[in-house]
């Protein structure tokens, strides 16, 4: 008999899983809006406005990075094209908040401003319905989806993969960047959309919005780590992480990877469209430059610092990067892109399983440290005892092989 | 209406009255009134009589050297003081007194001046006039008559057909419909895109009345503007697969190193736009070297900047294999990530270097201007001399991997690495020479595109795009496919821009590519032998 798949999410997690999970819920609903809302300015304690707005952004990156972990670190496909669809949900949530201006733009019409400088009488045709909320929210999941299933089903099925797909990828966000700058897309040109006033009716700045926002985001990563959890963990993951192993292989025992590799390309797609729609209010704007190659590429170097295929490790990769990158461009600007670029290189070079590695590979020394300690001990006691099998060969302290293994 | 019959008639009497006479005495009077329409009428008088009082006249009146003393209209020139009339020095019986000039009687009599020199005894001038006349006319109505009086005068063809032209642009707003119609049809023989410019407003609706009252007129107008149209097509179309051409040896230059670097090794070297950045920094250094160090042969830098650029270019990328891409062996993903974070590098070192502005790189004086094929088709020098530079690229590329021991060595490697390291290839050594050779000759494209596009730090970012797009299009390791692929490219891409755009052109050409690959994974021209993944 098969077993549920809400089943095996509560029993897959685990009583401790669950309780870390309630312990971030309760932290980021209850703990954060007391220390942002209730807490004076001066208050140690105190959490401002700009740390709340940075670690809301933050936490919506890190969405995307565990969305593309999904992909590059159980697929084996590297996208440089995420931004796109990050971009793609903020443009469609805009597109609410836009409305939700109404007349109290600069011009005060009913249609945004950027339409009014264009001399656009009424809204175009895709504008229609999004001063709904739920149609918007609707939009920012199924247009990402839609098109990552459009381009997915067609390079998947002619088999493009590797670096070809990876530069495929990067040329669509850079023409549907180019398509954006366009004041005659309707999406407002190089300014993109700014200068929301509410979002539901309550102002967009107004420090319980914030909180709320904040809150959002933080269940929407816990949903997407659930989520992918969930989904590596079902027999839907094992034929994922053998294509990405041996794609040929697989396909010989008779599974078609097409709609393996399809599926998680556009469940990705459409969890950084969420993402996008979350950031937007968030940050207060959302422009082309969203779409631009860079920006696609550093979200693969935020999984590669975090840790490919481990899920939890991208999100510390986009929040150590980002918080690096706040730091850089305000202290020393004219170094920050050797920083990012050098981090490109020895991350692959030296850390290529990343933080998430790393924090196994010190475990693993510890545990091997206590085995030879307890080796040692039992060796004083009883000469010629056998060696721990869980240390290899060449991680031994004093090891002879470990050059040219 | 007035005016101008003043002028015809002040034209035709002076022009029966022997060549050699005083300036008429109506003509100052007209000077000396204090109406601007009388003067301006005067002018036009001057201008069509031409002869050397005349325009020693004009001359003083754009100088603001004519004065009234008395009665006589006298010309000032320093302490002496002619007579306007004929130029002879005279006492002057009063002080003189200045006219005035407003700004389209000065209009007026600069254009005068450019219309006398078609009278003049030297051929260039005339024609150099004659151009400067057919750019830019101002009030043309007025130079009718020196006009035609050029035209009885001149012999020279070329000046004379740019002299009828003249003619008709500036009976175009006579008020004679019959001399209109004949204007518009002496207009319909050209080939300008200008005189297209001119005669669209004859057929254009202003309101509810055409621009041009005449029927006839409209009609002729619109069979002209046709036949104009006939005749541009041609040289439109021509213009159009040479840019496309160009565009394509651009790519061909970016796309031939990367083709090599992806044959040999599988990795695309994301860095690859930053070398031609490091190729096209090398051309400018050259030039900052050349203006300093050996300024008389300051157009011959780009020659020097050749090798150069080769050299950096390939230097840098040996580094790059050796210090990177190396260790990334059988990681193509990481290897693109790692080159990225090495073209980030490159950027920014650019920028400390040389500053975040672009910089300024100078075509060399035979490189500037170009050949005139037809009215609206020229072919500048600098573009030729790239797609020939690039098809000379080509032919060193083919020769070396068809002629030499290394050719064969990384062609070995590019089809099957572990049987090539088994019959005694090098090849590690063939990786790096070969990833050398590929970033030298992106840093020869850089060279070359630093003679038409701006140089400046970022200038790379846009092209690894495209140029892996040639070398999917054209399949890996093939020269006769990266050839065909680039100008197919860039001669589809360029017609594509004329029709939608430059960006619909760049989504329409990228849906193009991804239909491609769905019918034919391999390129157009796939390598021979077996593969397995």
């Amino acid at each position: 008999m098969r077993t549920p798949v809400s089943v095996k999410l509560v029993a897959g997690l685990g009583p401790r899983g669950w309780l870390a999970v309630a312990a971030v819920l309760v932290a980021a609903w209850v703990l954060v809006p007391l220390a942002h809302l209730m807490l004076p300015e001066g208050h140690p304690l105190h959490i401002s406005t700009y740390a709340i707005t940075l670690i809301g952004k933050i936490l919506c990156y890190a969405v995307v990075a565990v969305a593309m972990d999904l992909i590059w670190g159980f697929g084996g496909i590297l996208s440089l094209g995420h931004g796109l669809f990050f971009a793609l949900g903020g443009y469609s949530f805009g597109m609410y908040l836009m409305r939700q201006i109404g007349r109290d733009g600069s011009y005060g019409a009913d249609i945004p401003d950027f339409m009014v400088f264009l001399d656009w009488k009424e809204l175009p045709w895709y504008w229609s319905g999004t001063d709904s909320f739920l149609w918007c929210l609707l939009l920012a999941v199924v247009v990402p989806g839609a098109i990552a299933w459009i381009f997915g089903y067609f390079a998947f099925r002619s088999r493009i993969k590797g670096v070809y797909f990876s530069i495929i990828t990067q040329a669509m966000t850079y023409a549907a960047m180019l398509f954006f700058f366009r004041n005659e897309t309707g999406f407002g040109g190089n300014n993109g959309f700014t200068d929301f006033k509410r979002i539901l009716g309550y102002s967009i700045t107004a420090p319980e919005t914030r909180v709320v926002l904040f809150g959002l985001s933080v269940t929407l990563l816990l949903g997407t780590l659930i989520l992918g959890k969930a989904l590596i963990a079902s027999k839907f993951g094992r034929v994922l992480t053998a294509i990405r192993d041996a794609e040929n292989r697989v396909m010989f025992i008779g599974y078609n990877p097409l709609h393996y590799k399809l599926f998680i390309w556009t469940v990705s797609a459409m969890l950084c469209g969420l993402a996008g729609a979350l950031y937007v209010p968030q940050v207060g704007i959302i422009n082309p430059s969203e779409m631009s190659v860079a920006n696609s590429i550093e979200i693969a170097i935020w999984v590669a610092v975090g840790g490919r295929g481990t899920l939890v490790g991208p999100i510390f990769g986009a929040g150590i990067v980002n918080l690096s990158k706040t730091w850089f461009t305000t202290s020393f600007p004219e170094y920050w892109l050797f920083f990012l670029g050098l981090l490109f290189i020895l991350v692959t070079l030296y850390l290529p399983e990343g933080v998430a590695g790393l924090w196994a590979k010190i475990k693993a020394r510890r545990a091997e440290k206590a085995a030879i300690a307890a080796a040692r001990a039992e060796a004083a006691a009883v000469p010629a005892a056998p060696r721990s099998p869980a240390a290899p060969e060449s991680k031994l302290p004093n090891g002879t092989a470990a050059k040219g293994a | 209406m007035k005016r101008l019959l003043l002028i015809l008639s002040l034209a035709l009497g002076l022009g029966a009255g022997a060549v050699r006479a005083d300036v008429a005495p109506e003509v100052l009077k007209g000077l000396a009134s204090e109406d601007f329409d009388a003067k301006q009428g005067a002018v036009a008088a001057l201008a069509s009589v031409g002869d050397a009082d005349a325009a020693r006249l004009l001359k003083a009146l754009s100088d603001d050297a004519v004065a009234v003393a008395g009665d006589k209209l006298v010309i000032v020139a320093g302490e002496q003081v002619l007579d306007a009339a004929n130029g002879k020095p005279l006492k002057p019986a009063a002080s003189p007194d200045s006219i005035s000039l407003n700004n389209s009687l000065r209009q007026q009599v600069d254009g005068a001046l450019a219309a006398l020199r078609l009278l003049s005894a030297d051929k260039t001038e005339r024609l150099a006039a004659a151009k400067a006349l057919l750019a830019d006319m101002g009030d043309g109505a007025a130079l009718l008559p020196l006009f035609d009086k050029a035209l009885k005068q001149e012999q020279d063809g070329e000046i004379k057909t740019i002299l009828v032209q003249l003619q008709a642009q500036a009976s175009l707003s006579s008020p004679d419909a019959a001399a209109r119609l004949q204007a518009v049809q002496t207009l319909g023989q050209s080939a300008s895109p200008a005189v297209k410019a001119l005669l669209l407003p004859l057929i254009e609706k202003q309101g509810d009345t055409f621009a041009e009252p005449d029927e006839k007129v409209r009609l002729a107008a619109q069979t002209a503007i046709k036949a104009i149209d006939g005749r541009l097509v041609w040289s439109d179309t021509a213009g159009q697969i040479f840019t496309g051409i160009s565009l394509g040896s651009i790519l061909l230059l970016a796309a031939l190193g990367l083709a090599i670097t992806y044959g040999v090794m599988g990795v695309i070297n994301m860095a690859h736009g930053e070398l031609l950045m490091v190729g096209a920094y090398s051309a400018y250094a050259m030039q900052a070297l050349f203006r300093s160090r050996f300024p008389d042969f300051v157009d011959y830098y780009v020659v020097a900047a050749v090798p150069v650029a080769f050299f950096v270019a390939a230097a840098v990328g040996m580094l790059m294999e050796r210090t990177v891409i190396r260790h990334l062996y059988g990681r193509p993903l990481e290897t693109l990530l790692a080159t990225w974070g090495l073209s980030l590098v490159l950027i920014q070192a650019a920028r400390l270097l040389f500053g975040a502005q672009n910089v300024e790189v100078a075509n060399p004086a035979w490189m500037s201007g170009g050949v005139q094929l037809a009215e609206n088709l020229s072919l500048p020098w600098n573009r030729l001399v790239i797609v020939a530079f690039s098809g000379f690229v080509l032919l060193v590329v083919w020769l070396l991997m068809n002629k030499t021991r290394l050719g064969m060595f990384v062609r070995a490697v590019t089809q099957n690495r572990p049987m090539a390291g088994c019959v005694g290839v090098p090849t590690a050594r063939i990786d790096t020479l070969a990833f050398g050779i590929g970033s030298g000759i992106a840093g020869l494209g850089g060279v070359a595109l630093s003679q038409i596009a701006n140089v400046g730090p970022d200038m790379g970012q846009g092209y690894i795009v495209d140029s892996f797009m040639v070398v999917v299009l054209g399949g890996v390791g093939q020269l006769a496919g990266a050839v065909w692929a680039a100008l197919g490219l860039g001669v589809v891409t360029k017609f594509l821009e004329g029709w939608a755009g430059a960006v619909i052109a760049k989504i329409l050409v990228l849906v193009f590519i991804i239909i491609f690959i769905q019918k034919r994974p391999q390129g157009l021209f796939a390598l021979k032998g077996r593969f397995v993944d």
